[in-house]
């Protein structure tokens, strides 16, 4: 399993690919947090006047972490579709099936490796609220729960790329399913949200965005927690299953 | 001798057509054997199945005593595979792609800087191991190829059609690379290259339509060949009938003024008799050349023969 990890690893960065894509998303992540920096700034005066107004961490981290998130499922497809699509395509499977491992351990030893890519990316992009820290308090609490929160919405969206990743042979195409299924997830309880307040709907359930949010506000549910989970393993099981059926045609 | 890869009653189904057709293999130890077939023979659908990449609609296939859908991981540690397409990653270099592949299977620490030190050895890639993959011409991916598959010394190694889309110089290199290979693991060969089977094989299998037509030694497959001739030139060339008097002709061709094709049949040669023939009456003989069927008239007859047969049924 983590010479699957190593490999795919050595793959991703030694490929312009991945480096580009680190350097333009964190370009544009500065960029974002450079607005939301000098929008408080200006506003700050008001602000002081407010009792209990929004300090340093709602006003900027969090709008911050939520873009991230946004980029991210922007990305991934990408990232993610050369899992199997591409080696299906450049006929490099192969290589995998006949060495002595499961099917089990390579779906993980990849999975092992997307994650470790963007969790290159995710320290790349803390280290900008990390800045703050030279001329403000922020919430470190909050700001951790948000983190978490970014990772486990990492994980979720790997893990769906990658089963999409096995269905096909084109990469591109892929990558334009991952996107939409993700979207899709993201916003699917934009029609619900009007609901009235309390009442479970099976659709906002499933929304990503719905189980990410309490996570940037701080606030960490074991419900949402476990959801992730959920997402990830149910993803993973079906790549596995769907790595070992493609013996069979 | 031990037999390293045992398959039984292999048989493969896409859909309502058979693409593979109860085929048996056996490969002893130091053995090539070679794969033989047309294009859309069913070779590739085989050698995916041997090497556990498709799974068989029937039939077993053991690897060194492991059976490959029981206990497939260490059924496929004694297996060396390469595609027809080398499963190769371009943007690594030809080392790095080794280290990994050895990884992959296994090697740890010493043994697999010894390993992958020794397969670049072997294999010619001294030059060429700090290049990326995707920088190599045609006959070092080739190399490279054959690399990944043996790095781990597996017990038996697949090639499948290994020397297609060389030059003849790479032919030659690759050629002379499996024979090496055989002294110290078994080969399964497939291609559709006649001589490459006459020059490597001790065992050859022919397969047509999914069905095996021959599955002997190469020497079956060479006694196999039936008419036998002479191609004779002479400055003095008797007439037709005097050549027919000698014992054993069934046929007479003429050739030119000077040359003839005299048939006989297999057990009485009348090459001697002819010798003696042409001294005593000053026939001047030139060229004396003894023709047989060519391993690909065989080839063509056995194939020809099985479409015949299911034509029939």
């Amino acid at each position: 399993m983590w010479c699957i990890a190593r490999l795919e690893a050595a793959r991703l960065f030694l490929s312009a690919f991945a480096w580009i894509m680190l350097a333009l998303v964190q370009f544009l992540l500065s960029y974002l947090f450079l607005s939301h920096l000098d929008y408080f700034v200006q506003i700050q005066g008001q602000m002081s006047a407010i009792p209990g107004a929004p300090g340093v961490t709602e006003m900027i981290i969090a709008p911050l972490l939520n873009n991230a998130a946004l980029i991210l499922l922007l990305i991934v497809p990408f990232i993610t579709m050369r899992a199997f699509a591409e080696e299906r395509r450049n006929q490099s499977l192969s290589l995998l099936m006949t060495a002595p491992l499961s099917a089990g351990q390579i779906v993980l030893g990849k999975y092992l490796a997307y994650l470790s890519f963007f969790t290159v990316q995710l320290l790349l992009l803390v280290l900008m609220p990390l800045a703050l820290l030279a001329g403000a308090a922020i919430d470190l609490y909050q700001l951790s729960a948000g983190m978490l929160g970014l990772l486990l919405l990492i994980a979720a969206f790997t893990a769906a790329g990658m089963f999409i990743s096995s269905l096909t042979t084109q990469p591109i195409i892929a990558a334009v399913m991952t996107f939409c299924l993700l979207f899709l997830l993201w916003i699917i309880d934009f029609t619900t949200s009007s609901s009235v307040v309390g009442q479970t709907n099976w659709l906002g359930w499933l929304s990503l965005l719905g189980h990410f949010q309490p996570l940037l506000s701080g606030q960490i549910h074991s419900m949402d927690l476990s959801f992730f989970i959920l997402f990830c393993s149910v993803f993973i099981l079906m790549t596995v299953r769907r790595l070992d059926a493609m013996r069979f045609n | 001798m031990t037999i390293l890869l045992e398959a039984r009653n292999l048989s493969r189904q896409y859909g309502a057509t058979m693409a593979v057709q109860q085929i048996d293999i056996t490969v002893k130890r130091g053995e090539i054997l070679g794969f033989l077939g047309p294009n859309g023979a069913g070779k590739s659908t085989t050698m995916n199945m041997l090497s556990g990449n498709l799974a068989p609609s029937y039939g077993e296939i053991r690897i060194n005593g492991f059976d490959l859908f029981s206990d497939p991981e260490s059924a496929k540690a004694q297996l060396g595979y390469l595609p027809e397409s080398p499963p190769l990653y371009r943007e690594l270099t030809v080392s790095e792609y080794l280290h990994h592949c050895a990884r992959l299977n296994g090697l740890r620490g010493k043994s697999l800087k010894t390993a992958v030190d020794l397969v670049v050895e072997r294999c010619g890639l001294g030059d060429v191991s700090r290049r990326l993959i995707g920088q190599l011409s045609k006959g070092y991916q080739q190399r490279t190829g054959i690399a990944q598959a043996i790095v781990h010394r597996p017990a038996v190694v697949i090639l499948d059609e290994p020397t297609s889309a060389l030059d003849p110089v790479q032919i030659r290199q690759i050629r002379e690379l499996i024979r090496e290979i055989a002294n110290e693991h078994s080969v399964i060969l497939s291609t559709h290259i006649l001589p490459e089977v006459d020059m490597l094989c001790d065992q050859v299998q022919i397969i047509s339509k999914g069905k095996v037509v021959f599955a002997d030694s190469l020497e079956a497959l060479h006694q196999k060949r039936r008419n036998n001739s002479l191609n004779v030139t002479m400055l003095n060339l008797p007439p037709a009938e005097v050549l027919a008097t000698l014992p054993g002709v069934t046929a007479i061709e003429q050739l030119s003024a000077q040359q003839v094709r005299l048939h006989y049949l297999a057990e009485n040669a009348p090459t001697q008799q002819l010798l003696a023939a042409a001294v005593n009456g000053q026939w001047q003989l030139q060229e004396l050349i003894h023709e047989q069927d060519s391993l690909e008239d065989i080839f063509m007859e056995l194939i020809n023969s099985e479409t015949q047969r299911r034509g029939k049924d």
